[in-house]
């Protein structure tokens, strides 16, 4: 069997060399540098612009994007073909092509992320390096971990005031500068596939705008998601402490999820899914107004084949829904979690139905192509683009920020920064 | 100390230098901006001579014709002069040295490609005497009794 | 925050950016806008007459075998439609296997296991179109590779470098006729490239050859003598997918208009 062939139904006339080449793994890699550019640009409205209710989440959620920032390309390395030449696209970058932008993108967005992280916790770092020099018998982890801190702190020892101002003021400005880096390392993801002249479905300069708003739509639940089961867990673990060194802690001083900071978040997630909600239903009043060649099959596939897809899953279940719940008044958690959870669902079935559903139809707009998703992995490939390829994907950045947080600690002792 | 705040800039920078020099090194030296400019000319010269140097299987009927004089005379006597030797015969390659001898296809699908008789007036097709293959003995190999080459109905076995 | 900050630390973005751009192989502007294409003494078209096709598909099992495509797979890098109009309006078409076994039976595959047979009394027309990549002169296929692993050759022909490909599969997304696949070997992508090591020594590609009515046919635009070229240049011709501004260099003498 060819590449794609075993999760591909024909149906009418499709040309023979026609199969759904980009399948779960494509979806993916949207969805997660969605999540990382969502995750920036939400840490980034509280050091930008200063909104203070947002000082919590906002350090929790830059830590986050760098955590979803080295899974974000493995769905690009588990579909290619040949993933050991992935770094072609960084050596003889095409920069014709939008997919060469990914070198200089993602590498420029994690050097702004790294950095902010840097400045961020710089004195942290100090702060374990310094005793940990002056101690004479360390153990082998004590080893690992002064040489870890030393070489974090980049040979900068000075804590004093002055230089944490200039550390504020850094930051401040690489998270301005990283708000336009992050809208294009979505936006690029979007205009991969609005440029696809030979596809209906995809052609459409709204593409990168629609991408970036629900990309940062995403971003914005994904982080309260996380904030909110985070805060829960440290709740319920404070309770159960009873040893001196973690009594420090007490339940009050852990005031678990704040309840203001969740319904100030959402308030921005409701502009920005109205914003992209507003431009998809444009781009297809748009489509059935102007009504050309493709029409005809894009219209059997939009209201047809894929209804249930598109209307009830995406616009439905992951729009509508969530919108009713965060608007009704006295949000509380347990509804945060439920809407926050089905907008995430809702992104996922809007990068599901550009994706799958531009394969859907044939190039001859005679036929179409009907995806079956792998669910049992026989074989390498049916396992890297069927579902338990896309589940490890999706549980990798949450491994990754229980491993980070222990170096970029998100919940300081003391106030700092 | 106000350079500390440039530190992170220096690690940038000097990773990008790391991933400068390996790319020296990793890129072919053909490997550039050729003929038709950078949109669609951005190659590694060196494949255009992989495509020439690719091996040629067919040879053409005129390979053929003379150690198989006797078939060559007698096809080109008839509507079937038109089909390529390696049509039905497979690509001669290095014939007789590679492969040393040539599939003869003695299947219905063959002859079927052209005599199943398809009711198309504005295609060629129709100009081609065919028959119905679920009706004309269908159970039996064409070749039984009609030869390939020389298909004439007054030669018929 | 100063100014003096602020645009330091912009210069480390754009140094970010424009660093990789510089350092590479120098693209000089001369050599991004040279295009040597325009003095070339060859540029390769093909010509299909779907009048004289008859569907015996002979075209699709030589080029296979020509061009090492695994023959029982189902990807093809050239293959033959058959379309058949009804008298009450409407249009069938189908390509088993991408013909490489020919149309044997009047019954058009539907897909799914579906077929729907047609009697000759109720048909309007009906005929044979063979495909092929179209060496576009403005190939998007090439545009969208990220590493420049497909090309065009001075004299118009797009190829794919193996050893160069990471099989990302833009430039098969980015064809709007369909000619591109991921070869089942090599796993890199594949198409089309009209015989190039065949035409490169003056002899005719395998489907040219293997054609025995003439319906496929090879020339070079730019030689006015060219028999290809006269019937190009003097005849009705049409290209397929015009809207797409590709500019294909595949002509079809008696194209209808239901070719899709």
């Amino acid at each position: 069997m060819v590449h794609g062939e075993i999760w591909t139904v024909k149906e009418l006339f499709v040309y023979p060399n026609e199969y759904i080449y980009w399948s779960i793994q494509i979806v993916m890699y949207p969805f997660m540098t969605g999540l990382v550019a969502g995750a920036f640009v939400l840490s980034s409205l509280y050091h930008v612009f200063g909104i203070k209710q947002l000082k919590e989440m906002a350090r929790f959620a830059l830590v986050f994007s760098f955590a979803l920032l080295f899974a974000a390309p493995m769905p690009i390395v588990l579909h290619l073909q040949h993933p050991l030449r992935g770094i072609n696209v960084i050596m003889t970058s095409h920069f014709t092509s939008a997919i060469a932008a990914f070198g200089i993108v993602f590498f420029t967005y994690g050097a702004i992320v790294a950095s902010e992280l840097w400045f961020l916790y710089r004195k942290h770092f100090v702060e374990v390096a310094v005793p940990l020099r002056d101690k004479q018998d360390k153990t082998l982890s004590e080893w690992l971990k002064f040489i870890l801190f030393c070489t974090l702190t980049l040979g900068v020892y000075d804590v004093s005031e002055e230089a944490l101002k200039r550390d504020e003021k850094a930051i401040r400005v690489l998270a301005g500068v990283g708000i336009p880096v992050a809208c294009f390392l979505h936006g690029y993801a979007g205009f991969i596939f609005g440029s696809v002249k030979a596809n209906a479905l995809w052609m459409t300069p709204l593409m990168p705008v629609i991408f970036i708003m629900s990309a940062i739509v995403s971003g914005i639940a994904l982080c309260m998601l996380t904030y909110i089961v985070t805060m829960e867990i440290r709740k319920f673990l404070s309770s159960r402490k009873t040893t001196p060194a973690q009594r420090f802690q007490s339940k009050e001083e852990i005031k678990g999820v704040e309840v203001n900071v969740i319904r100030m978040t959402a308030k921005y997630l409701i502009y920005f899914m109205v914003f992209a909600i507003s431009l998809e239903l444009l781009d297809l009043i748009f489509r059935g107004y102007t009504a050309v060649k493709s029409w005809d099959v894009l219209r059997s596939v939009i209201y047809g084949k894929d209804f249930t897809d598109i209307f009830i899953l995406q616009y439905g279940l992951g729009n509508l829904l969530p919108f009713v719940l965060f608007l009704l008044p006295g949000l509380t958690i347990r509804r945060t979690i439920l809407g926050v959870l089905l907008v995430l669902f809702g992104v996922f079935m809007m990068r599901w139905n550009v994706v799958i559903g531009g394969q859907a139809f044939s190039l001859s707009f005679a036929g179409y192509m009907h995806y079956k998703l792998p669910i049992i992995p026989h074989d390498w490939d049916t396992f890297k683009e069927g579902l338990f390829g896309a589940l490890s994907i999706f549980v990798m950045p949450f491994i990754l920020f229980w491993f980070i947080a222990k170096i970029f600690p998100i919940f300081e002792l003391k106030e700092t920064h | 100390m106000k350079s500390h705040i440039y530190r992170p800039l220096w690690v940038v920078i000097g990773l990008v230098c790391i991933i400068l020099i390996a790319r020296y090194f990793y890129v072919p030296k053909d490997f550039g901006v050729h003929g038709r400019g950078y949109m669609y000319g951005w190659y590694r010269e060196s494949n255009i001579k992989f495509w020439k140097d690719f091996k040629v299987k067919y040879q053409g009927t005129e390979y053929c014709k003379d150690c198989h004089s006797d078939k060559y005379e007698s096809i080109m006597a008839t509507p079937h002069a038109i089909i390529p030797c390696e049509d039905c015969h497979g690509p001669a390659s290095d014939h007789p040295s590679d492969p040393p001898k040539l599939a003869i296809d003695k299947s219905r699908g063959l002859c079927l490609r052209c005599h199943s008789a398809l009711p198309y007036p504005t295609s060629g097709r129709s100009q081609i005497r065919g028959i119905d293959p679920d009706a004309h003995n269908p159970d039996v190999e064409c070749v039984m009794c009609h030869n390939p080459h020389k298909p004439s109905l007054e030669g018929l076995k | 925050m100063n100014r003096r900050d602020f645009l330091k630390n912009t210069v480390k973005v754009i140094g970010g950016l424009s660093l990789p751009l510089a350092a590479f192989k120098i693209i000089t502007p001369k050599e991004i806008f040279a295009s040597t294409g325009d003095k070339a003494k060859t540029r390769w078209v093909f010509l299909v007459d779907t009048y004289k096709c008859v569907g015996c598909g002979m075209c699709v099992k030589a080029c296979k075998l020509e061009n090492e495509i695994p023959y029982d797979a189902n990807v093809t890098r050239t293959w033959v439609e058959r379309y058949v109009m009804t008298k009450d309006g409407k249009t069938f078409a189908d390509t088993p296997k991408g013909a490489r076994d020919g149309f044997t039976t009047s019954k058009i595959d539907l897909g799914e296991g579906k077929f729907q047979d047609i009697k000759k009394d109720f048909i309007d027309k009906a005929f044979f179109v063979p495909k092929l990549c179209n060496q576009c002169e403005n190939p998007p296929c090439v545009q969208v590779c990220p590493v420049g692993a497909t090309y065009q050759t001075d004299d118009g022909i797009v190829l794919v470098d193996r050893t160069w490909c990471i099989g990302c599969g833009y430039c098969i997304m980015g064809c709007p006729y369909g000619v591109r696949f991921f070869h089942p070997v090599y796993h890199t992508a594949e198409k089309c490239n009209f015989c190039y090591h065949r035409i490169s020594k003056g002899l005719k590609t395998a489907c040219v050859q293997a054609c025995p009515f003439g319906a496929r046919q090879i020339g070079n635009i730019k030689d006015p003598n060219d028999p290809v070229t006269k019937v190009i240049l003097t005849e009705r011709v049409g290209i397929l997918k015009e809207e797409y501004g590709t500019k294909p260099q595949v002509y079809y003498v008696g194209l209808d208009r239901e070719v899709k």
